[in-house]
């Protein structure tokens, strides 16, 4: 009983893992704009070294005594079966998967069963997230780039992607049971209960500003699936006003603000929300490392004034416009900004 | 640090020939009202002030900076060390965010005891603030009542997890410790004595004439105000606006139990205290609902994985504390380590309206507007 009980969380895992994977794959290859068949020859290979490295590095069978204890190592188990099959199947070499998988075996009788259905099912994940990136390309060369309906595509592909990564993780879970391999056909996921909020904000702003000012915006799912705008820098000193003015959004209260480096770029994120619609948007506007700089804010919503400080006080992140930008935490003479990720400590005896 | 930040002016008075100057009063760090290391330059003219500039960062310890490299259990301690005094809600705010990251079921033992510390956490933060506050405006009687109260609920705690205030409590999935056998009775006792006991909080202070001129109609501000300077908890509240994170976006399980979010429509200093009263009574009412439904058996952490890695991606979440809305916001690139790791303080951000509420105050004001904002310095500085 305990054995049937403890089965499917590995499993579980395992899939949640792949499923990250293919969402997180695709999405990066959808960013970088990539001709797709590049992308994925890059992936492919990227993919196959991790596949090499996991292969020989399978554990030992693991001891079928104790539940707790045998967790982790077929946790680790599935989760290198799921990797190696995915990377074998990326590279279109069906018996290698098998292989890989059965390196990663536990030795169990089910398992290769398990493993041809996780490389199937990771093999037509990555093959719609290739589609989805080429149907983009395509888009891009028709002259078509930047506006919202790339936007659209780009969330449409993130959905088929993660659509067909369920899929698989229902194909999985099947062939874990022993059963045969149905192929992937789940049904697509829901569209978020936010889902109208987005599409309101979307073409509130496209109307007044054109859809050029979006570089992109999607429901965060990791964040109680908050509405979220990417918003060009050049013109968030206008769009800042009309989303706290506009009757139909009203965005009255600046919850959080604060800066991200994230080493090849800054982003700048804000938590607004609205007081009379009751809605929460999130908003990010990028900058660059080295000059970095970002409209303020202040004369929008005075609870930036301090929020900018800590901002540019912590991560050196300019908000022409701010009226009193000065150190707020560290002291004036300080050098140098903590927060960024290739900060050196000015005096090393401290 | 900051020596130059304010310049006074000297005047000759045209009709009577005297001969005025404006002048720099220093308060604080050192200072006791400012409840920790606040400091505030105020050039006075007179009585009155004509503007202040607050200093902070002397408790700066770089939270942010060290979570980047510290694992996500390894960050809770760090958060009891932000608003010490109320440190529950760190606690939940921290592994709330990566509980909504990683989409983790809390077993319904674990959000029951979650629950029962954050709100005694919230009487015991409200009580010191009662306490200190009746301090700093020159009444020594109820400070000695109020810590009498909240020593309890201190005790509570340590028998719960072995610490009076930092707890690090809480874990990602549910909590560390199982409330000891015969401690849900003593908590009970806790509540009865505590409503009982209330009454004669308000005997003591709330009519009290000498407080009352103290603090009525002092530090005021309008709802718009308070909205346009991020205002949350009681400073907006107290102002009209009807928002409470545990009933307009409900965590934890607080959506199960009945309770009020008081309002009020004056925004002074008056209206806060009466509000943070009152919070108290509804913390009570929580308290008495929750012990009671309080599970007999059950798990008191779910099904966490062994090492926490958030999948890659961006969280901000946000829940009601003792002083306002405390967030988490934590961008995690799928390793066990956060890649950024922000909390949006209330103390922080409250305290953001405090030069404007003081310009053309009397001076023997200042102390009854810091005060009424409830700040914690561990968390203003962070």
């Amino acid at each position: 009983m305990s054995e049937e009980k403890r089965r499917p969380t590995p499993e579980e895992k395992a899939q949640a893992a792949a499923e990250a994977r293919a969402k997180a794959e695709a999405l990066r290859k959808l960013r970088e704009q990539e001709a797709a068949g590049e992308a994925s020859q890059e992936a492919a290979s990227q993919m196959g070294e991790q596949g090499e490295n996991t292969a020989p590095e399978s554990p030992p069978a693991p001891a079928p005594a104790k539940p707790v204890s045998e967790m982790t190592p077929e946790e680790k188990a599935a989760a290198k079966k799921a990797a190696a099959a995915e990377a074998l199947a990326k590279a279109q070499a069906a018996k290698a998967a098998k292989d890989a998988a059965q390196g990663g075996d536990t030795g169990e009788a089910g398992a290769d069963a398990d493993a041809k259905a996780k490389a199937a099912a990771a093999a037509k994940a990555k093959a719609a997230a290739a589609a989805a990136a080429k149907a983009k390309a395509a888009r891009e060369a028709g002259g078509d780039s930047a506006d919202a309906g790339g936007e659209d595509a780009k969330a449409k592909a993130a959905a088929a992607a993660k659509a067909k990564a369920a899929a698989a993780a229902a194909a999985k879970a099947k062939g874990a049971t022993g059963a045969e391999d149905s192929g992937a056909d789940a049904a697509p996921k829901a569209p978020s209960k936010n889902q109208p909020y987005l599409d309101k904000y979307i073409s509130r702003l496209t109307e007044a500003f054109g859809a050029e000012v979006l570089e992109a915006s999607y429901i965060n799912e990791l964040a109680k699936e908050v509405p979220t705008l990417v918003i060009t820098n050049e013109r968030w000193h206008e769009v800042a006003p009309f989303l706290k003015e506009d009757e139909q959004l009203g965005f009255d209260y600046l919850s959080d603000l604060h800066g991200v480096d994230y080493e090849d770029r800054m982003e700048v994120y804000y938590h607004l929300y609205s007081y009379k619609n009751r809605q929460s948007v999130a908003v990010k506007v990028k900058t660059s490392r080295e000059q970095s700089s970002v409209p303020s804010v202040m004369n929008v919503w005075q609870g930036a004034n301090w929020n900018e400080r800590e901002t540019f006080d912590l991560l050196g992140i300019h908000f022409p416009g701010h009226r009193d930008l000065r150190r707020i935490l560290l002291p004036d003479d300080w050098v140098g900004y903590p927060l960024r990720k290739d900060y050196v400590q000015y005096d090393e005896e401290v | 640090m900051n020596q130059n930040i304010l310049t006074t002016q000297v005047e000759t008075s045209p009709d009577t020939g005297i001969r005025t100057e404006e002048m720099l009063l220093n308060v604080g760090p050192q200072h006791p009202s400012t409840h920790g290391v606040f400091r505030l330059v105020v050039k006075i003219d007179g009585e009155t002030i004509r503007e202040a500039i607050p200093v902070m960062g002397y408790l700066h310890r770089g939270t942010e900076k060290l979570a980047e490299n510290l694992n996500y259990t390894q960050i809770i301690p760090y958060t009891d060390r932000m608003d010490y005094v109320s440190a529950m809600t760190n606690n939940y705010v921290l592994c709330h965010a990566v509980e909504t990251m990683m989409g983790l079921e809390i077993p319904e033992r674990a959000q029951f005891l979650r629950l029962i510390a954050m709100e005694l956490n919230r009487v015991a933060s409200h009580l010191v603030w009662w306490g200190t506050y009746l301090l700093d405006i020159g009444a020594m009687g109820p400070f000695l009542y109020a810590f009498r109260d909240r020593e309890m609920i201190l005790d509570l705690f340590n028998e719960l997890c072995g610490a009076r205030m930092t707890f690090n409590y809480m874990r990602v999935g549910g909590v560390k410790w199982d409330a000891p056998p015969g401690w849900i009775e003593k908590a009970k006792d806790f509540v009865q004595y505590m409503k009982k006991e209330l009454p004669s909080y308000h005997q003591l202070v709330t009519g009290n004439e000498i407080f009352i001129s103290r603090i009525k109609g002092i530090g005021k501000f309008d709802s718009k105000t308070a909205l346009d300077y991020s205002l949350s908890g009681v400073m907006l509240r107290s102002t009209g606006i009807k928002w409470d994170i545990r009933k307009d976006e409900p965590y934890c399980i607080y959506d199960r139990f009945e309770f009020d979010v008081p309002t009020a429509t004056e925004g002074d200093c008056m209206a806060r205290y009466h509000l943070r009263m009152a919070e108290i009574e509804q913390s009570l009412r929580i308290l008495e609902q929750a012990l009671d439904q309080f599970p007999a058996e059950g798990e008191i952490i779910g099904k966490v994985p062994r090492v926490i890695r958030p999948p890659a991606g961006e969280t901000y979440v946000r829940i009601e504390s003792p002083r306002g809305e405390i967030g988490c916001y934590i961008a995690s690139q799928g390793k066990d380590k956060p890649w950024r790791l922000k909390f949006r303080r209330p103390s922080f951000t409250n305290l953001q309206i405090l030069p404007k509420l003081l310009e053309g105050e009397n001076l023997a004001n200042m102390i009854a507007i810091l005060g009424s904002i409830d700040i914690v310095l561990g968390e203003v500085d962070c």
